[in-house]
C-alpha cells in the first residue's frame, strides 16, 4: 500500500463529503474498486456529469417524433438509444418502424448524409464543454464541403453553472473532482470564482486509478479552504484549449438549459447561433422533464442528495434491463454503476 | 415488447430472452441444463449444439463469417467435452448477395471444418428480400466419451480459473471495421480442438470449459459462480489483454472482460492440476498467452470479484445492455 492509499484508508478526521462531477470518473471509481479503499468518514457522490443522464425528457420525445416522419433519420450514439423518454425510448421508435442509426462518432453522420441526400440526418448532439467542439467541427465541414441534409438537435451544457446550483440549492459538498475531460478544453481556472466563492476545494484529476486516488487525497489534506489543485498537469492548463474555445464561440452561444430534475438553469447551456440556425433541428425551449416513471429520483442522484441504492426503485422496477431514468442507462450514470458493480458507497 | 438489438448482445437480455420464449416452448430436460451443447444420450454420449451467424462485415481481419460459423459451433461442441463430428450448415441469403463471396466463403468453412476434423454434412439455402447480406446457421454433433462429464455446476472452492489467451481480439478486429478504424488488431476466430483434447487427454481434472464469446469472460464466469454456488476471484493484472486491443478499450469506453471473443477459452481445474493445464494450453495451438487468472474462493455464493491493480476490489456481474462505446 502507497502513504496515500494507507492515509486515505485510516482518515478519521471530520467526515467529508466529495463529488465527482465526471461520469468517466463515476466509471472508474466503480471499475478501480476505489470506494472500498476509503475510510467510511470519506464518502464519493457523483455529480451530474454525465451527459445521457441530465438530459431531459421532451429532449427524448423530440428526437423520438423527429425519428417518425418519414424524410428524416436520427443519428446518435448507442447509450441515447435506451434512455426513457416521455413514453418511449429511440429503441422502442426504432422498433416502430421509426429511422434511427447508430453511430461511433458524430462525424460518421456527415457521411450517411452525403449518402443520402433525399433525407435529412440529424445528430442527437448531447455533452459538454468536452463534445461540443467535435459538433463544432462537424459544422465546420458540413458548410465548407455544402452538406445541408445534415442537422443536429442539441441538448448542449456547461459545468460550472450547475456546480454553482448544486452548491447553492444542495450544499453539503465538502470538494469536487473536478471533470478533467471538460477542464483540458475549459482550463481550471474555470473552476477559481466557485472555489472561492464556496471556500471548497477542487481537484483536476486524471482517469488512472492512482490519479484519482491522489485527487481524493489531495481534497482531503485541502478541506474547509479554497482552492483549484491541477492534478493533471499533462493534460490540462490554466487556461485550456484556446483552438476548441474559440470553434465553440464560432457556432453556439449560452442559452438557459433544462437538467433532469433540477429544472432551468440560467446560461448553463449551449444554442446554435443566428447564423447557424439552418442546422437546427428544434433544440430550443425543450423544458419538459415529465419523466416516464415519476418515483424515479435521478435528479436527487444526480446532486448527490441520495445515493442511487437509495432510490425506491432501484434494483427492483429500475435495471439496466428496465431502465426508469437515464442514470440507469448510460455505462457513466451514477446508478448503473452503482447496479453493475453492486457499489455499496 | 418488440426485440431489440439488446436481445443479440450475449447478456442479461438474451438470457431473458432465451428463458422466457425459446426454453419455455422447446422445454426438455437437455436444453434446461443451458450448457453450450446438449449432451443427449444415445449409443454414445451425443452432444448437439447450433448457432447462428449474422456478422458484418462478412470478411474481417483474421477471418470471415465462414470461419466464424464453424468455429463457433465446433468450440461449443467442444466445450462439453465432445469431439466433434458432423456439421449442418443453413443459408439466408438476401437478394444481391454475391456468389463470388459465396464461394469464398464456403472455402474458408471447408477448410475450417478439416482443421476442426469435422465433416459438413448437410445443409440448406433460402433466399429472402434484401440488400446482399449472408446469414449462416450451422448445427454440430459431436461424441462425448464415456468417461467425460464437464459441467458449470461443479467448480468448488480452490479451483483455478484458466484463460486461453488475449481477451476482445474478435471483437475489437469486427469494431475497427465497421468503424473505419485502422489498425492491426485481428480476430481470434479459431478452431480449439487441440487445446481441448490435449487438456482432456493430459488427466487435468477440469471441472468446467466454456468458450468467450458474446458477453465475454464476466458473463461465462457470473454463469459457473451462479451454477456452482461458489465465488470466483479475478487478478485484474493476471488476465491478458493486448497492449492494441486495451488501448483501442481505453479510447471507446470498452471493458475487455465483456468483449466478444471466437477462439478464447476458460477452465477451471482442480487445485493441484492448475500448473500442468496451464502448460497445456500454452503448449497448444492458439494458446500461448494462456495465463492463470484467479481462483475460486470462500465467499458469496454467485459472485465474481476482481482484485484491481491498485488493489481495490469489485464485482463483475454480467454484461448488461450491448457494451457499447461511451458518449464522451
Ligand atoms: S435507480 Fe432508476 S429510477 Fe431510481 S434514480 Fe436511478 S435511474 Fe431513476
Amino acid at each position: 500500500m502507497t502513504d496515500i492509499q494507507s492515509y486515505l484508508k485510516a482518515y478519521d478526521g471530520q467526515p467529508l463529503r466529495l463529488m465527482e462531477v465526471c461520469g468517466t470518473h463515476t466509471a472508474q471509481i466503480s471499475r478501480c474498486g476505489i470506494t472500498g479503499m476509503l475510510s467510511p468518514a470519506i464518502r464519493m457522490i457523483s455529480g451530474p456529469g454525465c451527459p445521457v443522464c441530465v438530459t431531459v425528457t421532451a429532449y427524448i420525445d423530440r428526437l423520438v417524433a423527429l425519428s417518425m416522419e418519414p424524410e428524416n433519420v436520427v443519428a446518435t450514439f448507442g447509450d441515447m438509444l435506451r434512455v426513457p423518454g416521455g413514453s418511449q425510448s429511440l429503441n422502442d421508435a426504432k422498433a416502430a418502424g421509426g429511422h434511427v442509426r447508430m453511430v461511433y462518432s458524430p462525424l460518421d453522420t456527415l457521411k450517411l448524409a452525403a449518402d443520402d441526400p433525399a433525407r435529412t440526418y440529424i445528430f442527437a448532439a448531447v455533452g459538454f464543454e468536452t463534445t461540443a467542439p467535435v459538433y463544432a467541427m462537424l459544422l465546420e465541414e458540413a458548410v465548407s464541403n455544402g452538406i445541408s441534409n445534415v442537422k443536429i438537435l442539441t441538448s448542449l451544457k456547461t459545468m460550472p453553472p450547475v456546480i454553482d446550483w448544486i452548491c447553492k440549492n444542495q450544499g453539503g459538498v465538502d470538494g469536487f473532482l473536478a471533470p478533467g475531460h471538460v477542464s483540458v478544453i475549459t482550463g481550471s481556472r474555470i473552476f477559481e470564482p466557485l472555489s472561492e466563492k464556496y471556500g471548497i476545494p477542487f481537484a483536476v484529476a486524471g482517469f488512472e486509478g492512482p490519479q484519482i486516488l491522489a485527487a481524493i487525497y489531495a481534497l482531503v489534506r485541502k478541506s474547509g479552504k479554497a482552492g483549484v489543485m491541477n492534478l493533471y498537469p499533462g493534460a490540462v492548463t490554466e487556461e485550456g484549449n484556446r483552438t476548441a474555445q474559440k470553434m465553440v464561440d464560432k457556432y453556439f452561444t449560452p442559452c438557459d438549459a433544462a437538467w433532469r430534475g433540477m429544472g432551468s438553469i440560467p446560461d448553463s447551456g449551449l444554442l446554435l447561433r443566428e447564423d447557424y440556425a439552418r442546422f437546427d433541428a428544434g433544440s430550443a425551449g425543450l423544458n419538459d422533464d415529465r419523466g416516464a416513471n415519476a418515483r424515479c429520483r435521478c435528479a436527487q442522484v444526480l446532486t448527490g442528495a441520495i445515493s442511487p441504492n437509495e432510490c425506491p426503485l432501484f434494483g427492483s422496477a429500475c435495471t439496466p434491463q428496465t431502465p426508469q431514468g437515464a442514470c440507469m442507462v448510460s455505462m457513466e450514470g451514477s446508478c448503473y454503476n452503482y447496479f453493475t458493480n453492486m457499489r455499496k458507497r | 415488447m418488440k426485440i431489440t438489438m439488446a436481445h443479440g448482445s450475449g447478456g442479461k437480455a438474451t438470457a431473458e430472452l432465451i428463458e422466457d420464449i425459446f426454453e419455455k416452448s422447446f422445454h426438455n430436460p437437455v436444453l434446461a441444463k443451458m450448457e453450450d451443447s446438449a449432451v443427449v444420450p444415445g449409443a454414445e454420449k451425443i452432444a448437439v449444439t447450433t448457432d447462428s451467424f449474422v456478422v458484418t462485415p462478412l470478411f474481417f481481419p483474421g477471418g470471415d463469417i465462414g470461419r466464424l460459423s464453424v468455429c463457433g459451433t465446433v468450440n461449443d461442441l467442444l466445450m462439453s467435452g465432445a469431439k466433434p463430428r458432423y456439421l449442418t450448415c443453413g443459408f439466408i441469403l438476401e437478394e444481391g448477395a454475391d456468389t463470388e463471396e459465396l464461394k469464398k466463403i464456403a472455402a474458408s468453412m471447408a477448410e475450417t471444418a478439416a482443421e476442426a476434423g469435422i465433416s459438413i454434412v448437410a445443409g440448406d439455402t433460402k433466399v429472402v428480400e434484401g440488400k446482399g447480406g449472408v446469414y449462416i446457421n450451422t448445427a454440430g454433433v459431436g461424441f462425448v466419451p464415456p468417461d467425460v462429464s464437464l459441467s458449470a455446476s461443479s467448480c468448488e472452492e480452490g479451483d483455478v480459473i484458466l484463460l486461453s489467451g488475449n481477451l476482445g481480439d474478435h471483437h475489437a478486429a469486427i469494431l475497427s471495421e465497421r468503424m473505419n478504424i485502422r489498425n492491426t488488431i485481428q480476430s481470434d476466430c479459431a478452431p480449439l480442438n487441440e487445446m481441448v483434447n490435449a487438456l482432456l487427454e493430459s488427466g487435468v481434472k477440469v471441472k468446467a470449459m466454456r468458450d468467450v464469446t458474446r458477453g465475454g469472460l464476466g458473463t461465462v464466469l457470473n454463469e459457473f459462480a451462479g451454477a456452482s454456488a461458489c465465488c470466483m476471484e479475478l487478478e485484474e493484472t493476471a488476465i491478458p489483454v493486448s497492449a492494441q486491443v486495451r488501448g483501442f478499450c481505453e479510447i471507446l469506453g470498452l471493458d475487455p472482460l465483456y468483449m466478444g471473443n471466437e477462439g478464447k477459452m476458460t477452465a477451471v481445474v482442480a487445485a493441484g492440476d492448475a500448473q500442468k493445464a496451464l502448460a497445456c494450453m500454452k503448449e497448444s495451438r492458439y494458446g500461448e498467452n494462456a495465463a492463470i487468472i484467479g481462483k475460486v474462493v470462500s465467499g458469496e455464493p454467485g459472485t465474481v470479484l476482481l482484485r484491481t491493480p491498485i488493489g481495490g476490489t469489485r464485482i463483475v456481474t454480467v454484461l448488461y445492455g450491448e457494451g457499447l462505446p461511451r458518449i464522451c
